[in-house]
């Protein structure tokens, strides 16, 4: 138990599989079709800058409708008996379950021209075109991610010492009081992973803005599938870009997670 | 903060498992349809029929499954082997080995398959070889095993270390002291990782899709080429059995914790 040894494989598998393709992704984003060092790949990524900005503004957007939805859910469950906590926590997971992919086509059905909502609403007289727009690309969005939302949020919450609400009460605050002052604040790190668990994700993805989207609203990740197949220089080049975003953005959220913890 | 709930929140409570379970539950109404749109032409089983009958879905069913258990059967040893090693780093080598262990998990998705994909190119190109089975194996096991070493290392932390120095006071060796006793110690933590590896194995399509060749069909494959831009009704029968599947292993969890929950409070 004392060893380093036992981490040798697996140290050794992150050089393969972990440390050279992200080098390699590097190198691609640096080079030209010949393998030459090049800035090219990286002035064809900015032609789609609309595009990048599109998808972190559906994905901000997705993410805070999530955590409108999911921070109250978390909060009600957390006040529910213990066994009525897990068949609720349960029920929120069995649709994580069912295939990524399904979970779209579900809302294609739904949303589609003659679909289910297009028959109900055309009998209350209210016709319309119900996909292929941003909104259903973000409600996708929310569909597939708002579990990953609402679970670690209620992690925390769950995990929040009965006593200090008690102590609140005793010290005279009313319900509203315990939830802003104590409540809250606690639940801090699970609002931070839950933000990081739902945007990231839905900033990178591909295919839901395909099924549920119009043409204007394909996404960063559609254009690295679509890029990547005949030029692998602009597609590592976004990639790139992409990562680059993305650990910033942990990076912020994690320095904002400990300046809550201090305060 | 006493524990009741009120009206309000019951219907907030129904209304959200209504928005995660309506798509669902139309998928499923459709599959008993004979027609092909979604509009109701009668009760039918035959999109079930047509589902077994289609060789290419069970044989992409069949590569899922065994992609799941293997990636994750192998993600469980290396993940759970390197999460003891790795306690014993200290300071800033610890720190730069756990950083590159959550690469995979925190980077996007499409970037680790596209980067996987350069790798994999990059070694068939030298060892003449052709992206399939294998890499993907190689990819799921990837993004599987920072899950195992963060469900084990907390494990290990909270272990008492003294359990292990018994055990080789008592005569074991270091491999009897780690399958006789550290090994039941950090369980519980060994079994979530390998369940979310499962998991996660499952529902991968991303990086799936990109170092899968240009032969190897699993699930998300076969529904993305079912699927993309066409509706087909064999996929809402595909659905119907994997949610009753889902829901028999969920309910069977639940009642085995409740079980475990029962027996523990009946000892104490």
């Amino acid at each position: 138990m004392k060893s380093r040894k036992p981490s040798i494989p697996y140290i050794i598998w992150m050089v393969i599989f972990t440390m050279i393709p992200i080098v390699m992704i590097g190198f691609t984003a640096f080079t030209d079709s010949q393998g030459n060092f090049s800035l090219e790949a990286f002035s064809k990524a900015f032609f789609y800058t609309d595009v990048f900005i599109h998808s972190l503004w559906i994905a901000l957007l997705s993410t805070a409708i999530c955590l409108l939805l999911a921070y109250p859910l978390a909060y009600l469950i957390t006040r529910m008996k213990k066994s009525s906590q897990n068949t609720v926590i349960m029920l929120l997971m069995i649709p994580m379950w069912m295939n990524f992919l399904l979970r779209i086509y579900a809302w294609v059905t739904l949303l589609q021209d003659n679909g289910p909502i297009d028959l109900a609403l055309s009998l209350l007289g209210i016709h319309g075109t119900y996909i292929g727009n941003s909104a259903a690309v973000v409600l996708g969005m929310v569909y597939e991610y708002l579990p990953f939302m609402v679970l670690p949020i209620y992690t925390v919450m769950s995990k929040i010492d009965y006593s200090l609400i008690e102590a609140a009460q005793d010290l005279g605050s009313n319900n509203l009081a315990v939830f802003g002052k104590v409540v809250a604040p606690l639940s801090v790190p699970g609002i931070i992973s839950g933000v990081t668990m739902v945007f990231v994700p839905s900033a990178s993805t591909f295919l839901v803005a395909q099924y549920l989207g119009g043409t204007d609203d394909i996404m960063i990740g559609d254009v690295i599938d679509k890029i990547f197949w005949t030029d692998q220089n602009t597609g590592s080049a976004i990639s790139l870009i992409l990562m680059v975003f993305i650990f910033v953005f942990l990076i912020i959220m994690n320095l904002f997670g400990d300046e809550e913890a201090i305060a | 903060m006493k524990k009741k709930t009120g009206i309000c929140s019951k219907i907030y409570i129904a209304l959200m498992m209504f928005f995660l379970y309506v798509p669902i539950a139309v998928l499923i109404f459709f599959s008993f349809n004979e027609g092909k749109t979604t509009v109701w032409k009668g009760f039918s089983l035959k999109w079930y029929e047509e589902l077994f009958k289609d060789d290419n879905i069970m044989n992409a069913l069949g590569n899922t499954l065994i992609i799941a258990i293997l990636a994750s059967l192998f993600a469980t040893i290396l993940g759970t082997a390197a999460a003891i090693g790795i306690n014993n780093f200290k300071g800033k080598k610890r720190l730069v080995i756990q950083n590159v262990s959550n690469i995979p998990i925190i980077s996007p998705d499409i970037v680790l398959g596209v980067s996987l994909m350069l790798l994999f190119t990059a070694v068939g190109v030298m060892f003449n070889f052709e992206m399939g089975f294998i890499t993907v194996l190689l990819s799921h096991i990837c993004f599987c095993v920072p899950f195992v070493v963060l469900n084990v290392m907390p494990r290990i932390k909270r272990m008492d270390q003294s359990v292990y120095d018994a055990a080789l006071d008592l005569g074991c060796n270091q491999w009897q002291a780690f399958t006789k006793v550290v090994i039941h110690e950090l369980m519980p933590g060994i079994f979530s990782g390998l369940l979310m590896s499962f998991t996660y194995s499952l529902d991968d399509f991303i990086i799936t899709y990109f170092t899968r060749g240009t032969k190897f069909q699993n699930l998300s494959i076969e529904i993305y080429s079912m699927t993309h831009r066409r509706i087909s009704p064999k996929i809402n029968a595909l659905s119907a059995l994997l949610f009753l599947a889902v829901l028999i292993i969920m309910i069977a969890i639940n009642l085995h914790d409740r079980h475990d929950e029962k027996q523990s409070l009946q000892k104490t």
